[in-house]
């Protein structure tokens, strides 16, 4: 497998949620995913994006930028914005930690991120932005071998 | 999204069609609720999740959010027919023990 290298940048508007995910959905095709790792994936990036638009941005409009890197066989996502951070990144990736639950919010975005990726990593600054580092890896399976 | 409520019986049956994201699930709410208000003397509430082709955890608390209404209503409420995804995400976040799949 060759490398192949993908970068978006687009404002923090909540219509460009679907946007995203089915923009990196269609960079990882050529890895042959099964369903389930696309949709794995486009839960993950879905939780990523909303979190610029939701905590990042708080509504405001900002830019989210999502890189893609195809690697042997391996999809490296890297979804960054620059807004306000996060106070504590170990609280907030708690199971249903939320810091807006009067607003519906499960507080899973986080788990699911870490639970449907093989690798899950967040830098967060305050006042500086967020980035999360997100790892599906693809098994080469000799099928009718 | 698309939310549609059918009465059968007594049983309100909500089936919600497209995908659910922080996007899409404040019209999903105000339109659900609407049916839950309209219906407030239904026997229980069903949604229907078979035609959601895409959900990640806003779902969550949208469902959460709907159990609470129908609580308040003392009406229990169920989902139906998720997908292989959108029942992985349910599974993963418990909700099952507040909302039951109906069979």
């Amino acid at each position: 497998m060759t490398e192949n290298y993908l970068k978006l940048q687009f404002y923090s508007l909540p219509r460009n949620q679907a946007f995203a995910r089915d923009a990196v959905a269609a960079f990882c095709l050529e890895l042959e995913p099964s369903l389930s790792a696309i949709s794995d994936i486009k839960t993950a990036v879905s939780e990523a994006v909303t979190n610029c638009t939701v905590h990042a941005y708080k509504g405001a409009t900002g830019l989210i930028t999502v890189e893609c890197k195809i690697e042997e066989n391996s999809l490296h996502i890297k979804i960054s914005d620059e807004g306000k951070g996060i106070d504590d990144v170990e609280q907030a990736v708690q199971p249903f930690f939320t810091s807006a639950p009067s607003d519906e919010r499960s507080g899973m975005g986080f788990t699911i991120m870490q639970t449907f990726m093989d690798e899950f990593k967040v830098d967060s600054e305050k006042g500086k932005g967020t980035v999360v580092y997100m790892t599906k890896s693809f098994k080469t399976e000799v099928e009718n071998a | 999204m698309q939310v549609t409520g059918t009465l059968r019986g007594r049983n309100l049956y909500i089936s919600l069609s497209g995908e659910m994201d922080e996007c899409s699930a404040q019209d999903a709410r105000l339109k659900c609720d609407k049916l839950i208000d309209n219906n407030a003397n239904a026997n229980k509430i069903i949604i229907n999740l078979a035609e959601v082709a895409f959900m990640d955890s806003t779902g969550i608390g949208f469902l959460i959010g709907r159990y609470k209404k129908a609580s308040r209503l003392s009406v229990p409420l169920y989902v139906e027919k998720p997908n292989f995804a959108a029942d992985k995400i349910l599974n993963l976040s418990g909700i099952y023990s507040l909302i039951p799949k109906a069979e």
